[in-house]
Parts: C-alpha cells; sequence; structure tokens
C-alpha cells in the first residue's frame, strides 16, 4: 500500500484547483470579478475631474490607484467569495470536505486562493494600468504598498468568510456583501479621500476596514504617510482581521441549517 | 481492546447528541463493531442514524458518552483518525459543475495513499462517465461518484450513509458485491440503511434504531429469531377454529383471525406448520392462501417501527426492547 501523505499545502492546492475551475464556469461570478473592478476606475477617474485634489495633495493617479484596488478587493476578492463559501455549502461541499483529512482552515483558505489570487493579479493589472494612462509616478514607499496589498487581501477573505457565516442561500449572498460594498466605497477614501472630510467623521471612518488598506497603498505611492500613520493604519488592518478570524472561528456554519 | 481476538474498531458508549434546538437525537446508545465486519444501523427516519454516523465520522462532538474510531477520538484526535476512514454522506456534497474526474482529482489530492482515480471510479462503474459534470449524474450515478471518493484512500474503516440510495436493483447488487469484497479484504464497514434486504444480505451484525435509542442488536439471525415465525391461510368452507387441533400443542404462541383469514405465530415454525398439515390432509380440506414464513428482519423492524407510529413517541416504549 502506498504511503504518501497528503500535507496540508498540499491539500490546499488540490481544492484550489478545482475551485479555480468552477469560476472559470461560473459566468456571473466571473464577469462581477474581472469586469467590475477594471470598468468602476473609471468613474472615479470622472469623480476626480470634479474634486480639489490639490487641497489633499494627490495626482489623478493617487486617488484612482488605491481605489481600483479597493474595488478590486471588494468584487473580485470579497463579494465572490462570500458566494463561493455560501454556495459550497449550500452543496454540502464543505461537510463533505470536512470528512476528510482537510482541517477547517485549510478548507477555507484553499477555496479562497483562486479568489485571492485573482485579486492580485487585478490589483498588479490595475497598477500598470494606472502608470501608464494616468501617468502614476513610481512609489516612494513600496513597501507599504505591499503591506496593504497583502492584507487587503487577507482582511478580503476573513470578511468574506464571516459574512457568509450569516448568509443562508446562494441568492442572499448577492445582497449580503452590499453593507460592506457601499460603507467602504463611501468611506474608506475610495471615491473621496478622507482629507477632503469632516475631521469627525473622518476619525470614524478611519476605522473602517478598507480604509487601513486604501491608505497604506496610497502612501506607498505618495510617500507622506509619517511612521505612526502607517502603524496606526496597520494596526487596524490587524484588528479587523483578528476579528474576522475569531468570528468565523466561532461561527461559521459549515452545514446548511434543517 | 481485545474481545474474542477481535479487535473493536468502532466503540460507543452511553453517545448522545442534542441539536441546537434541544431535540435530543441520539439518547444513550452503544454499540461496538468488530475490525473487518460489517455492521448495519437500521432505523425508520428520523430514528437517530445519520446523527449517529456524523458523530463516528467527527463531523461534530457528541453532547454525551464517548466514540472511539480505531482507538481516538474522531473528533478531538481527527488527525490521527481521518488518514485511516473513508466516508460517504447520505447526500452528495459535490460541486456540481465539476466533471467526474476533476471531483475525483481534486478529493485524491486530499487523501493520504490515494489509489488512481480512474482505477476507483472503474470499480463503482463509473470508468465511461468520467467527462460528465456532476449536475448531470442520475442519483444513483452520484452514489457511486460518493461511494468512490470514500474508498480513494483504501481505508481500514467506511462509513457507508444510505450507500444504495437511489440505486436501481442492478446497482444496488454491485454495491452489495464491492462492500463484500472490501469487507473479505479486511476493512471494516459501518452503514446505515432503510433497505431490510441489504442489511439482511450484508450486515454480520446489526442495530436496528428507534426513536434516538437501540432497540435490538445482534446478528441478523438474532434479531430475527426474537420475532416468532408466521402461518397464514383461510379456513375451509363450513370449519371453525375451533376444529382446528387445539393450537398450545401445536406451538402456536397467538392467532388472530380475520373473517375467514387464520394468522398463527409460532415460535417452532416446523411443528406447528407440520401439525396443520397433517390435519388437513386427514380432514381432507384444501387450505387456501396458505402462506407459511420464517421470521424476517421486516418483521422485528416492523415490530419495533409499529411504536413509532404509536401515541407515547418518547422514551417509556423502547425500554422493552432494550433487553
Amino acid at each position: 500500500m502506498s504511503t504518501t501523505t497528503t500535507t496540508p499545502a498540499g491539500r490546499m492546492m488540490s481544492l484550489a484547483r478545482a475551485e479555480l475551475t468552477l469560476l472559470g464556469r461560473s459566468k456571473g461570478t466571473l464577469f462581477a470579478a474581472l469586469f467590475v473592478p477594471l470598468v468602476l476606475p473609471l468613474s472615479v477617474r470622472s469623480a476626480a475631474e470634479e474634486m480639489d485634489l490639490a487641497e489633499a495633495g494627490l495626482t489623478p493617479g493617487e486617488l484612482v490607484l488605491p481605489a481600483a484596488v479597493g474595488f478590486s478587493l471588494l468584487f473580485a476578492v470579497y463579494s465572490s467569495l462570500v458566494g463561493v463559501y455560501v454556495v459550497r455549502r449550500e452543496e454540502l461541499v464543505l461537510k463533505r470536505l470536512r470528512t476528510g483529512e482537510l482541517r477547517d482552515a485549510e478548507i477555507l483558505a484553499g477555496s479562497a486562493l483562486p479568489a485571492v489570487l485573482t485579486g492580485l493579479v487585478q490589483c498588479l493589472l490595475l497598477i500598470t494600468g494606472c502608470t501608464v494612462l494616468l501617468d502614476l509616478s513610481a512609489p516612494s514607499a513600496p513597501h507599504l504598498a505591499v503591506l496593504g496589498l497583502l492584507l487587503g487581501l487577507v482582511i478580503s477573505a476573513a470578511l468574506a468568510a464571516f459574512t457568509a457565516s450569516w448568509t443562508r442561500t446562494g441568492e442572499s449572498a448577492q445582497v449580503t456583501p452590499m453593507p460592506l460594498l457601499i460603507v467602504s466605497m463611501l468611506g474608506s477614501g475610495m471615491f473621496v479621500p478622507l482629507e477632503l472630510f469632516p475631521d469627525r467623521l473622518a476619525s470614524v471612518c478611519e476605522l473602517l476596514p478598507l480604509t487601513p488598506v486604501v491608505s497604506l497603498v496610497r502612501g506607498g505611492w505618495t510617500g507622506d504617510l509619517t511612521a505612526g500613520e502607517s502603524l496606526r493604519a496597520l494596526t487596524i488592518a490587524l484588528a479587523w482581521t483578528v476579528l474576522a478570524v475569531f468570528a468565523v472561528r466561532r461561527r461559521f456554519r459549515w452545514e446548511p441549517r434543517r | 481492546m481485545e474481545t474474542n481476538g477481535l479487535e473493536h474498531v468502532i466503540e460507543v458508549t452511553g453517545l448522545r447528541r442534542v441539536y441546537g434546538g434541544g431535540f435530543e437525537a441520539v439518547r444513550g446508545i452503544d454499540f461496538t463493531v468488530r475490525r473487518g465486519e460489517i455492521f448495519a444501523l437500521l432505523g425508520t427516519n428520523g430514528a437517530g442514524k445519520t446523527s449517529t454516523v456524523e458523530l463516528l465520522e467527527g463531523l461534530a462532538p457528541p453532547a454525551g458518552g464517548q466514540v472511539r474510531v480505531l482507538g481516538h477520538d474522531p473528533y478531538t484526535e481527527r488527525a490521527a483518525v481521518r488518514h485511516r476512514t473513508g466516508v460517504m454522506l447520505q447526500e452528495g456534497g459535490f460541486p456540481s459543475e465539476l466533471t467526474v474526474a476533476e471531483t475525483a482529482r481534486m478529493w485524491a489530492g486530499c487523501v493520504s495513499g490515494a489509489r488512481p482515480e480512474r482505477e476507483v471510479l472503474a470499480l463503482v462503474g463509473l470508468a465511461s462517465r468520467t467527462d460528465v459534470r456532476v449536475k448531470q449524474l442520475s442519483g444513483g450515478q452520484r452514489r457511486r461518484l460518493d461511494l468512490a471518493l470514500a474508498l480513494l484512500g483504501d481505508p481500514e474503516v467506511l462509513f457507508l450513509d444510505e450507500p444504495t440510495t437511489g440505486l436501481d436493483a442492478e446497482g444496488r447488487h454491485d454495491t452489495w458485491e464491492l462492500v463484500s469484497a472490501l469487507r473479505d479484504a479486511g476493512t471494516t464497514v459501518l452503514l446505515t440503511t432503510h433497505y431490510l434486504e441489504e442489511a439482511e444480505n450484508l450486515a454480520d451484525r446489526l442495530a436496528i434504531m428507534h426513536d434516538g435509542r437501540i432497540a435490538v442488536t445482534g446478528t441478523p439471525a438474532e434479531v430475527t429469531a426474537t420475532e416468532p415465525s408466521r402461518i397464514t391461510f383461510d379456513l375451509p368452507d363450513g370449519y371453525h377454529l375451533g376444529d382446528l387441533p387445539p393450537l398450545g400443542p401445536m406451538g402456536v404462541g397467538d392467532h388472530t383471525v380475520d373473517g375467514r383469514t387464520v394468522r398463527l405465530r409460532t415460535r417452532d415454525l416446523q411443528r406447528s406448520a407440520t401439525e396443520l398439515l397433517v390435519w388437513a390432509r386427514d380432514a381432507g380440506v384444501e387450505l387456501r392462501r396458505l402462506d407459511v414464513r420464517s421470521a424476517s428482519l421486516e418483521e422485528a423492524f416492523l415490530t419495533i417501527a409499529k411504536d413509532a407510529s404509536a401515541p407515547a413517541p418518547h422514551g417509556a416504549t423502547t425500554e422493552e426492547y432494550a433487553a
């Protein structure tokens, strides 16, 4: 008898591969994940023309790119993953997977991998696009941008699992991601930089889950984020990640309700 | 751990399962399954079979009592157990848009010591369906795909929750042969089923569950022995029950008369039948619609299931079966 034992990485890759095949076959998800994040930045661009960007000290590219990264995280990663988790639960796939050697965290991570990769590739494309089309200069603090992007991917996946914990059906999975989508688009500095917000409102909006991601990416390009500001953003981002992971561990439902 | 030289692969003691709403689906059950044995859990719908199997599979922690699979707790020590068990859930659990081959490949990547997928798919008769999407499979084919996945890792212990539901007669027989062959090769199998025939054909030992408890347990022969055999016939015209030889000395335990139809219940079928037939020959009468049958699992099952529809569904009635 063969004695090849599986490894966590091997198991997750196997699951991710199947999930990638499924992503390719799901036209709706594919459209939302690929098309929307690439088109929405255009609307930010037109919004940017009506804004006094100079007051915020930003070039159009510095407004559009972090917004584009945000869209990508929200649509390609967050909302499509909510659907993936909920539909797999409905199909009893999650329950099936739990009967095997995969651990719970591996199931969630493996299923998330294709969406996370899509988000990553999209962000790289958007960076290239903004650099070429909007004369975006090279980032002044690339480490912050990289950190922001990676944290963004992790937060989006973790929040997707959290949202899926209380989403019952594939249909409601079209709706339940909406609150975070809207709040993030309005309040996380994607359309309008927080610098243009009233101070009190801005300090609340700073605590939203995607705000630190947008700030870190933007700061990565402008280079005008102080060490304190960076640390603050990192702390908020990590706090959301820990919170989401904790909530998922406690609340995630692996089977449809009876 | 060792009894009669046979290792107990599954040990269940005082097992209880309570769902969120407070519903107690499993109410304290005990049984053991020995290595290389097929053990069947029978029961009506809602008897607690699936709830029990899920605890054995380690999908949920018990509300009380203990489960040991291969000497480990399948929930808290899952890593020690999972690579040695194969599970077939009551319902699929496959992404509908993957093909059979893709599904098997995905699962193979998650199973230690996986056999080649094609080999296992061929074993369950799906070799010609590898490029078909799961959503296009018939219910029976899905059951067989599920069985294939459960077998991928050559498990020592196999949990099959209603393995043949949705299969046609031929598919059912194929599955029985496959499961028997696995048992002969040393695999321990725990299965649940609605089909009494399945348990009778396949199981070395079985337990009939009712209302969250085990009502009877034993080999199929032992379980059927708890029930009397039956003789049914129509009384010849002009004859009355009193014209028959005395029932007691014939070995008949009790009887019912429904119009002209007489039903005798006996624990000594050969004696009762002989006495009856000798009487009929000597009297020169024909016993129309004569039916002589030994106790079957079906009868044992129906006796227990009858109480499921009786007015007091909880507790009380099950105690008398516990002995």
